[in-house]
């Protein structure tokens, strides 16, 4: 068995076609989103069809890489170092300077694969009936299809810069999908927000990964044989002992910066919420499969780089695990101000973020990872569900104060996934968050960060409350406003909304975007009152609901190690793998394995810790906290007492309007102060618009003109001021009496020339161009007969 | 190596490139013919890089790719505000500069 696992080459591991041409996912995708392009308007379905079958055939191909992976992991013992499928083709090769491109596929990215790519099925075919009549129908098709394959091609990559293309793709299909209804200011200001916020983090990603590269490629090349950007070399090479702590530390701080802009994190999760501008299945796919997660999927693939270069499981508190505590507060904090119930959830989203990322910094791996895999499915179930309330009920309107409450009898299905995905992201048990989030809470406390075991279950009280808050405005009391039957027509449901906009600028639209967009078609119910949403709506309801209440189970230590099967298939194991680069003591891996295991009984893995003899490591040897069933009731009676807290409050709040309450934030100074500062999230949005981006650019107009006012035009007024002075004597002295005849002379001449050369002066830019590369060609030829 | 076809290449983009530039009424289209000679012009610094074995070509070529990128911002702005002051984007209504 150990002479098994120290020659992970001696093992034949399973594999299969899906493994080994997992590439082709990301293809797909690419493919439909050029035939969407060019044949989209002319299909029956306007091109829809070709990015629903694209995201199902992912799915498919994802499901079966999936399965063969499991095959491939239960065919080896549980020491063995699983190699992932790795395949490069040159993408670009000169002067000994080559780039790849091909697949790395492991357990972590058929994970994200099969979420993407499920999670995007669902999402096409929902947006189907929810953009119904849209006027860009075919190109949100597109963008989104695009999407799509920038997330699932960020996934399979070999190297960063394969990775940095998907990133990127990412980033611009967000910014396409986000100003979908560019008509509206709001809307492309929101765009435009997350498209410059994401660019500030992205700088990080550029210079993190040359400063790995240079640090790394030595090394790699002559150990493995592969370049400094493979997502391989840089594991092993950040766990070989090789790196300079500058170096590693660097480079992880830098692609930290760009995980902190993609994935939301404090102080760039600014544009998040205002990205709800988007329409809602858009919102549905960037805050639960793609975008966001992609800056914690970065984290998680390169995880020994940030291990190393953070100190992972060191005794100071490291940088990623005190943005992910902060930002989990912040944000969760911002939900309770919130109207907006899409906005409640961007929060939500952000904050759930900052708990995997909390985790990846506290070591807790694979928690962090199956919390993108739980949250993505029940968040999607949460936008799917406020887009099925604003489609069918609330008209369009996502205002759960005035449009909103008494749903839950009118909408019986979305109400019920509404409530599972609820009790799931509140992380209540057996409900799939509670598997995810409280794994991570606890891994947190067990590396050692008490304060960041706190602030986590500070966070999941919070989050208890503000979902409760949530829900209680949407589904239960009386119906108000549109929700209440109440007829709109377009100009009232505007006005409404635009009147009630009391806090910045860029908040009115996103309320009432989903009106115009999809108005026209859907003035045939304006007048219906709420009711259930169509099957195309809700099935995707059923099943995102289904997988939030049972995902869970697929890691679930509360019942036992068998029930780890994550655990199992996900993990990368921390086992010295033995390369033809390294010499290997004889039998030195295998002895020293065998002579703890005799001794203690247990044996730990050099990987992380020490440098590793004979071979090389692919991840560092992670620590699991053993569940405990009392620290899982302790953090469900913290979420009960959020729940029952919130409840209580809201209904003196809402529907008894309780004197003592309502109005409480105008009548003490202390709270209203507090209420603002909230309801300005911050003063973030006002430190980067009206600050900073003041100081830099004022400053910089300000010396221009200064110098164009004081120097340019002293010098100009100089030049002047002599030049004249020069001219009176010249005119006195030569022009006169000298140059006057040749002058008239000349003249006539220059008439003469000036009105035969006229029509080349045509005005017409062509006839320019044309007589610029007439002139260029002649001189062209010139050269050619010089040369002769 | 195929120098030759990559060079032919370019050469025949520069001449549709230079053909649009001049024949070409719309302003848009002509930006997207300056784009094309832009883009034979890479071909050919590839073509030579590649025979050469050195990166200097592709440099040049991403640091013209950047260039061009800056030069399409520039122009469609201000194809932009021609459209806006005009209601149209043909450059035979430019001709104010006739002498």
């Amino acid at each position: 068995m150990f002479s098994a696992s120290t020659e992970a080459a001696e093992v034949v591991l399973k594999s299969g076609w899906f493994l080994e041409n997992a590439f082709i996912i990301p293809i797909i995708p690419a493919l439909a989103f050029v035939l969407i392009i060019f044949f989209g308007k002319k299909m029956p379905m306007k091109g829809s069809e070709f990015g629903i079958l694209s995201m199902l055939a992912a799915l498919v191909m994802s499901l079966g890489a999936a399965y063969q992976w499991i095959q491939r992991v239960n065919g080896v013992s549980d020491e063995t170092y699983v190699k992932p499928i790795i395949r490069t083709w040159t993408w670009w090769q000169n002067d000994g300077v080559s780039l790849g491109i091909g697949q790395h596929i492991d357990g972590l990215s058929i994970t994200i694969l099969v979420v993407v790519a499920f999670i995007s099925s669902l999402v096409q075919i929902y947006s189907t009936e929810y953009l119904h009549g849209d006027r860009r129908y075919t190109h949100f098709f597109a963008s989104l299809t695009l999407f799509s394959a920038g997330m699932l091609n960020m996934v399979v990559a070999e190297n960063m810069i394969q990775l940095i293309l998907g990133w990127e793709l990412m980033g611009l299909c967000s910014f396409m999908l986000i100003g979908h209804w560019w008509e509206e200011g709001a809307n492309s200001r929101a765009a435009l927000k997350a498209f410059f916020t994401t660019r500030t983090g992205d700088i990080g990603l550029l210079v993190g990964t040359s400063v790995l590269f240079f640090a790394a490629n030595d090394w790699t090349q002559k150990t493995l044989g592969v370049s400094g950007f493979s997502i391989r070399g840089l594991s092993a090479w950040a766990l070989s002992g090789d790196p300079s702590s500058a170096a590693i530390t660097v480079g992880a701080i830098a692609l930290f910066i760009a995980c902190i802009g993609k994935s939301g994190q404090f102080p760039l999760h600014t544009w998040l919420p205002d990205a709800m501008a988007g329409p809602t299945p858009v919102s549905s796919l960037l805050h639960s499969s793609t975008m966001v997660v992609a800056g914690v999927f970065l984290v998680a693939r390169l995880y020994p780089v940030f291990y190393e270069g953070m100190n992972v499981y060191g005794n100071s508190v490291n940088f990623i695990i005190l943005i992910g505590g902060v930002t989990i507060v912040i944000a969760a904090v911002l939900a309770f101000v919130q109207t907006d119930i899409k906005k409640v959830l961007a929060y939500s989203t952000v904050s759930q973020l900052g708990y995997m990322m909390m985790g990846l910094g506290a070591g807790a791996w694979l928690p962090a990872v199956f919390h993108i895999f739980t949250h993505a499915f029940f968040k999607a179930c949460l936008f799917l569900g406020a887009g099925s309330i604003s489609h069918s009920a609330s008209h369009h309107s996502f205002d759960m104060k005035k449009d909103m409450g008494g749903l839950r009898k009118f909408m019986p299905i979305t109400f019920s996934t509404w409530i599972v995905s609820t009790l799931a992201l509140c992380g209540v048990f057996p409900f799939s968050g509670f598997f995810s989030k409280d794994e991570i809470i606890d891994n947190v406390g067990y590396a050692g960060y008490n304060f960041f075991m706190i602030v986590g279950l500070f966070g999941a009280f919070l989050t208890a409350a503000y979902m409760t808050r949530a829900t209680y405005l949407t589904f239960f009391g009386e119906p108000r406003g549109a929700a209440a039957g109440e007829h709109h027509d377009e100009e009232h449901g505007h006005d409404a909304h635009s009147s009630h906009d009391d806090h910045g600028h860029d908040d009115h639209g996103h309320d009432s975007h989903d009106a115009h967009a999809a108005h026209d078609s859907h003035d045939d119910h304006a007048s219906h009152g709420p009711r259930e949403s169509g099957l195309i709506i809700t099935v995707p309801l059923i099943l995102l609901a289904t997988l939030a209440l049972s995902s869970g189970f697929l890691n679930a230590p509360a019942f036992g190690e068998k029930w780890e099967n994550l655990k199992k298939w996900v993990e990368p194991r921390a086992e010295v793998v033995s390369v033809t680069g390294i010499a290997k003591p004889a039998g030195a891996h295998g002895e020293t394995r065998t002579a703890a295991l005799k001794e203690a009984g247990s044996y730990d893995s050099p990987c992380g810790s020490k440098t590793p003899v004979g071979g090389v490591c692919y991840a560092p040897q992670l620590k699991h906290a053993p569940f405990k069933w009392w620290k899982a009731g302790l953090s469900m009676g913290i979420v009960f007492m959020g729940m029952i807290l919130s409840w209580v409050l809201c209904v003196q709040l809402y529907t008894r309007k309780n004197k003592k309450l309502v109005g409480l934030t105008e009548r003490n100074k202390l709270l209203g102060a507090g209420y603002s500062f909230l309801e300005n999230k911050y003063y973030l949005d006002t430190l980067y618009e009206k600050i900073i981006v003041r100081s830099i650019a004022h400053p910089i107009s300000r010396g221009a003109y200064w110098f164009n006012q004081n120097v340019l035009d002293g010098i100009v007024n100089g030049a002047g001021t002599s030049t004249r002075k020069t001219a009176g004597w010249v005119y006195r002295n030569v022009d006169q009496k000298l140059v006057d005849g040749a002058v008239n002379g000349a003249g006539t001449t220059a008439e003469n020339a000036g009105g035969a050369l006229q029509p080349v002066q045509s005005g017409k830019v062509n006839q320019y161009g044309a007589l610029l590369f007439g002139a260029a060609a002649i001189g062209a030829l010139v050269l050619v007969i010089i040369n002769f | 190596m195929l120098l030759n076809q990559f060079l032919m290449l370019g050469a025949v983009l520069f001449c549709i490139g230079v053909y649009g530039v001049i024949v070409r009424k719309n302003a848009v289209l002509v930006l997207m013919s300056i784009e094309l000679i832009l883009n034979s012009v890479n071909i050919n610094l590839l073509a030579f890089s590649l025979r050469n074995g050195s990166v200097d070509g592709h440099t040049f070529a991403l640091y013209i790719i950047a260039v061009a990128a800056a030069e399409v911002g520039v122009g469609l702005a201000m194809v932009l505000l021609m459209y806006r002051n005009r209601r149209s984007v043909g450059l035979d209504d430019l001709s104010e500069m006739k002498g």
